[in-house]
């Protein structure tokens, strides 16, 4: 293996390395605490919604507007008829499909 | 019971592994196109097997970006994983130490937000069926990266198969799941500005930490909420 490919290898297994630590970071450093105070609780409470809407937000911004109109189309549709989050991917593909190969 | 538990697990996860498996041949596809081998794109799935952190890495690499900066930007990426086993410590603590390496290893967004939402619906969190729901993601995403290595050329343009808009719309799904919780609507509209406001501002990814940062910071400096909500259920379950 030439010398290039070999670091990349490495490379990779650093990156694996990293995100590994990442995955067990958290739950290392919480259970070092005897209790939990109510305002890393609430922190902690606020994650998910706060970590996914970053990869929601700048795509609705910053991807266009076909993106941005199959976004909310599959987000009022699934919020009004409480649908799955497989049936709202599947409307907002299409309504983007449909933008794209026929409207635009 | 155990298998009825892993079989369950199974079924939760097929449709996020329908889901993502788009994402897994996109990862192939585009990392040869970064001067990857079939070989190397197979390995980092494998390995590093967080979807968004190896379209960062592919990139960065393809941009001949130093070996550190792409490391340093993996970590930032998946740095919302440290809330997430921080967040489920509560359900994985009965796990043996050897579970627990394997339960972290394949800690993605979704096996977080459905392992998240059984502990809090009362239903016991189990190894069985947490392997279940993520080896029916794991193996299958390191499967689609090797078609999309091979098949790289056929995806073409990602676009004109509309495949961009699908994990946009996957991770809104996921943040609706939420709005239940304790100051949704602030905590997504402060993430949401913060987020935007890194991208354009600073860059990605640190749009991403930067927009979660804002939205936590809110909700540790909000005076608590009046606790009635969520009683320990899943305690008295477990007892």
């Amino acid at each position: 293996m030439d010398p290039q490919h070999l670091n990349l290898i490495y490379l990779i297994i650093a990156a694996a390395v990293a995100t590994f630590i990442t995955r067990i970071g958290g739950y290392v450093l919480i259970t070092q605490m005897k209790q939990i105070p109510p305002r890393l609780e609430s922190a902690l409470n606020a994650v998910p919604a706060a970590v996914l809407t970053t990869l929601v937000a700048p795509a609705f911004v910053y991807g266009g507007f076909d993106v941005a109109v199959s976004m909310f189309v599959a987000f009022a549709i699934a919020l009004g008829l409480n649908l799955s989050t497989l049936r709202m991917l599947v409307i907002g593909w299409v309504v983007v499909m449909l933008l794209r190969h026929l409207v635009l | 019971m155990r298998k009825d538990e892993f079989w369950e697990g199974v079924r939760g996860g097929f449709p996020i592994m329908l889901a993502a498996s788009p994402f897994g041949a996109l990862f192939g596809a585009l990392a040869v196109d970064n001067g990857f081998t079939i070989g190397d794109a197979v390995f980092m799935s494998a390995a590093v097997y967080a979807g968004a952190s190896q379209m960062v890495g592919i990139e960065l690499f393809g941009n001949h970006v130093q070996p550190w900066l792409v490391v340093l930007s993996v970590f930032a990426v998946n740095f919302r994983h440290v809330l997430y086993s921080a967040s489920i410590a509560k359900h994985v603590r009965h796990f043996t130490f050897v579970q627990k390496f394997f339960a972290f290893f394949l800690l993605v967004d979704p096996q977080y937000a459905e392992t998240e939402k059984r502990g809090e619906r009362g239903l016991p969190v189990t190894f069985p069926w947490y392997l279940g729901f993520g080896l029916v993601i794991y193996f299958p995403w390191i499967f689609n990266t090797l078609l999309g290595a091979i098949f790289g050329q056929l995806v073409g343009d990602p676009k004109a198969i509309g495949l961009d808009v699908l994990l946009p719309i996957y991770f809104l799904g996921l943040v609706m799941g939420f709005r239940k919780r304790d100051r949704f609507l602030p905590i997504v509209a402060v993430s949401a500005v913060a987020s935007v406001a890194g991208m354009h501002f600073v860059g990605s990814p640190w749009h991403v930490s930067i927009g979660a940062l804002a939205g936590i910071l809110l909700a540790a400096c909000l005076p608590p909420a009046e606790t009635v909500a969520a009683p320990p259920v899943a305690i008295e379950k477990e007892a």
